[in-house]
């Protein structure tokens, strides 16, 4: 057998040193920069020893597939190009991953839909895909602002969902994102969400890990399926398909493979864990008030807070940082002394409530809200408000209060 | 990979699937000038198929399997229909993902191939029918011919979408009744052939199965030629008799019928002035193999 030697220590072709992911995100120096979010999505690329980017232009995520296209010309990603569509674009996401590249693609509103077949497809072929989702409406009449309805879409595919508050949370989780798909006992696809213009077009202060340093490269031969690229000795795999045994034989076969995806996503969880330090973040859990959220709206959430304590409510926060997996034993740990929960959204069907209501006890204490939708901005005062009117505080309205 | 690579350890030779122990010893894996007439006497890349008594796709398939010049490093890409039955018997990897996105799938999956083994050949051939290539995956199809996307594309054409039982497709004649064309097809048969000249192809063939030789020289054109130029499509009829009122035994008749000059399967080619000219040097330096073998054989036995 061939000698398995470590890469780490030695450099690619631009002169980055492979280096392990723990160190590189935990112990390497940080540099604070002033980027914005689609900035910063390009600078985590850098390091992240990616294979293949396909790129395809929809706003607001057009800026960082184009920033991605500048870093294949300066020699850091191995190929790039634009496709025809969303659903093109993931399905040749597909095939490069099948032969084995580590594969990165960006998408936003419409084609997250348009593209939506390929999704649990690109889980049931236990691809380790990395797409980022900048959240967009995608509904009509057109718009291009940011709401998060299709991330309701994305929980039921087999992928991994992260939603991203801040762009630091972009740049280190694109990096973590692989560490935890291409694990063997996970190895599926990340949508890492985020809210479009929020996190994509706004500058940031973000502590970035140095650039002459980059994540090991992708071992396709630690998935857990055949790599398609006939260096493995192939067999026919069957003397028929499953379908032409038996219709049962079929759908168990199918409803095996299901479970087993389904499997792989709780066995992230550990590799979740371990990387975020947790699935949740929390504060003031003693409280009898906890807003639960994800994405921007936790920011929203914690301003709300700072503003309800100078009026002497107490309050406290639970940041959703996962949302396949599930963080269902966090959340009713961190809200089992809340007598109200208040989860702000931004879309119009509160998705994100619902999984907490059908997660924690009593889930009448969930007040669903409140909701922003069609793009428009969440200012904290309406969470106040929403929390005062709940527990019965006198509050003014916005147009009341004059400002 | 090659065929040092596919050799069993002998503790382990009697618990090894008969097809591996199979292809280990009789594959014409290495053997540089394989081709259809090993078909029965060597073990090929299939030797049964799930598809109807007397299916030219059947046929067709075994030809081109036959026929590939590297399958040793050769992953093929199918899509939704009959192809997809047979593709989990074929002992080269292979692809199956939806329908119609076989050439987005190719085009990433050559392109990642490329980015791992720069110094390598890794051959990639699609292979579906003509829904998937024609109707939903047209745009896919063109696509990855205007950006010339080193790879051939095979479509089965069956003229109908047989696998979900005989409905209307793009290339299927005008007038013909079919479910979903209850009173005819009312639009000619789309001229894809011609449409993949147009669109970068280098090679471009429209024919039936009916002639094995044949078969096997267009796929070893495709494949060299897509490997070092560019894109490459081969039209083959495989009708399904199934779906056409025809009997196991009138497959191959149905073909012979469809090739005659002023039919629409009569044998059509095009290459570009860049394949002509590689086609040329292969086989001069083909020739001088050949000879070269033929005079090392003619020492041996002087010896």
């Amino acid at each position: 057998m061939a000698e398995i030697k470590s890469v780490i220590g030695t450099q690619n072709k631009k002169g980055q040193t492979y280096t392990d992911a723990w160190k590189l995100l935990n112990e390497a120096p940080r540099t604070p920069s002033f980027f914005t979010g689609s900035e910063v999505i390009k600078e985590a690329i850098r390091r992240a020893s990616c294979d293949v980017m396909i790129a395809y232009p929809i706003t607001p995520q057009s800026e960082a597939a184009a920033l991605i296209g500048e870093l294949f010309a300066e020699g850091y990603v191995g190929d790039y190009f634009r496709g025809e569509s969303e659903f093109a674009v993931m399905s040749q996401c597909a095939g490069a991953a099948f032969g084995g590249a580590r594969v990165f693609t960006t998408t936003a509103g419409p084609g997250t839909m348009r593209a939506m077949e390929n999704f649990p497809m690109w889980a049931g072929a236990r691809l380790p895909i990395q797409m980022i989702v900048t959240c967009r409406g995608i509904n009509s009449p057109l718009s291009i602002q940011p709401d998060t309805l299709e991330i309701a879409y994305l929980l039921n595919t087999g992928m991994l969902v992260w939603h991203a508050e801040t762009a630091q949370d972009f740049f280190d989780w694109i990096l973590k994102g692989y560490m935890v798909s291409e694990e063997p006992d996970v190895h599926l696809p990340l949508a890492l969400c985020c809210d479009g213009f929020f996190v994509t077009h706004t500058k940031d202060v973000v502590n970035l890990t140095p650039a002459d340093m980059c994540l090991p490269p992708y071992d396709p031969y630690r998935s857990p399926v055949p790599c398609m690229d006939m260096e493995c000795p192939p067999v026919r795999m069957m003397r028929d398909p499953f379908v032409m045994k038996s219709n049962y034989i079929s759908y168990a076969t199918h409803a095996s493979w299901q479970q087993e995806i389904w499997a792989a996503v709780e066995r992230s969880r550990k590799h979740s864990i371990h990387w975020l330090n947790g699935l949740i973040d929390t504060e003031n859990t003693d409280a009898d008030i906890m807003i639960v959220s994800s994405g921007t709206a936790v920011s929203q959430g914690r301003e709300a807070i700072r503003m309800l304590e100078d009026e002497g409510v107490r309050c406290g926060l639970v940041k959703v940082k996962t949302l396949r997996p599930w963080p269902e034993e966090e959340i009713r740990e961190a809200t089992k002394n809340a007598k109200h929960i208040f989860v702000p959204e931004f879309n119009v069907t509160g998705w994100l409530a619902k999984e907490i209501r059908a997660t924690i006890p009593n889930p009448h204490r969930v007040h669903a809200g409140p909701h922003v939708c069609g793009g428009m901005t969440m200012p904290p005062e309406i969470i106040v408000s929403e929390i005062k009117t709940a527990l019965g505080m006198k509050t003014l309205s916005l147009a009341g209060r004059g400002s | 990979m090659s065929k040092e690579r596919i050799q069993i350890s002998e503790a382990l030779y009697d618990i090894m699937p008969s097809d591996y122990q199979d292809l280990v010893k009789s594959a014409t894996y290495g053997k540089e000038d394989r081709g259809w007439k090993d078909i029965g006497t060597s073990k090929e890349l299939i030797e049964q198929h799930s598809l109807c008594a007397g299916c030219p796709e059947s046929m067709a398939f075994r030809y081109i399997l036959a026929s590939l010049p590297n399958p040793e490093d050769t992953v093929m890409v199918g899509s939704t229909g009959c192809t997809s039955l047979v593709f989990p018997m074929v002992a080269v990897h292979n692809i199956h993902s939806l329908f119609g996105n076989q050439n987005a799938i190719a085009s990433g999956l050559k392109r990642a191939l490329s980015v791992r083994f720069p110094d390598r050949v890794k051959d990639v051939v699609v292979l579906a029918g003509d829904g998937a290539t024609v109707d939903i995956g047209l745009d896919m199809t063109l696509q990855a011919w205007f950006r010339q996307e080193k790879f051939t594309t095979i479509c089965f054409d069956n003229e109908l979408y047989a696998n979900t039982g005989g409905q209307e497709s793009g290339l299927m004649q005008k007038g013909f009744v079919a479910k979903m064309a209850p009173v005819g097809k009312l639009f000619d048969k789309v001229r894809l052939p011609e449409i993949a000249r147009e669109s970068g192809c280098h090679y471009v063939v429209n024919c039936t199965v009916s002639k094995p030789s044949l078969v096997e020289k267009v796929i070893r054109n495709a494949v060299h030629i897509a490997r070092e130029i560019g894109p490459t499509y081969l039209q083959l009829y495989t009708p399904c008799i199934l779906e056409i009122g025809k009997n196991s035994m009138e497959g191959l008749q149905e073909m012979r019928d469809s090739e005659k000059p002023a039919e629409r399967f009569a044998y059509k080619e095009y290459i570009s002035e860049p394949a002509k000219q590689l086609l040329t040097e292969l086989a001069a330096k083909d020739k001088e193999r050949k000879a070269a073998a033929k005079q090392l054989a003619a020492q041996a036995q002087a010896n």
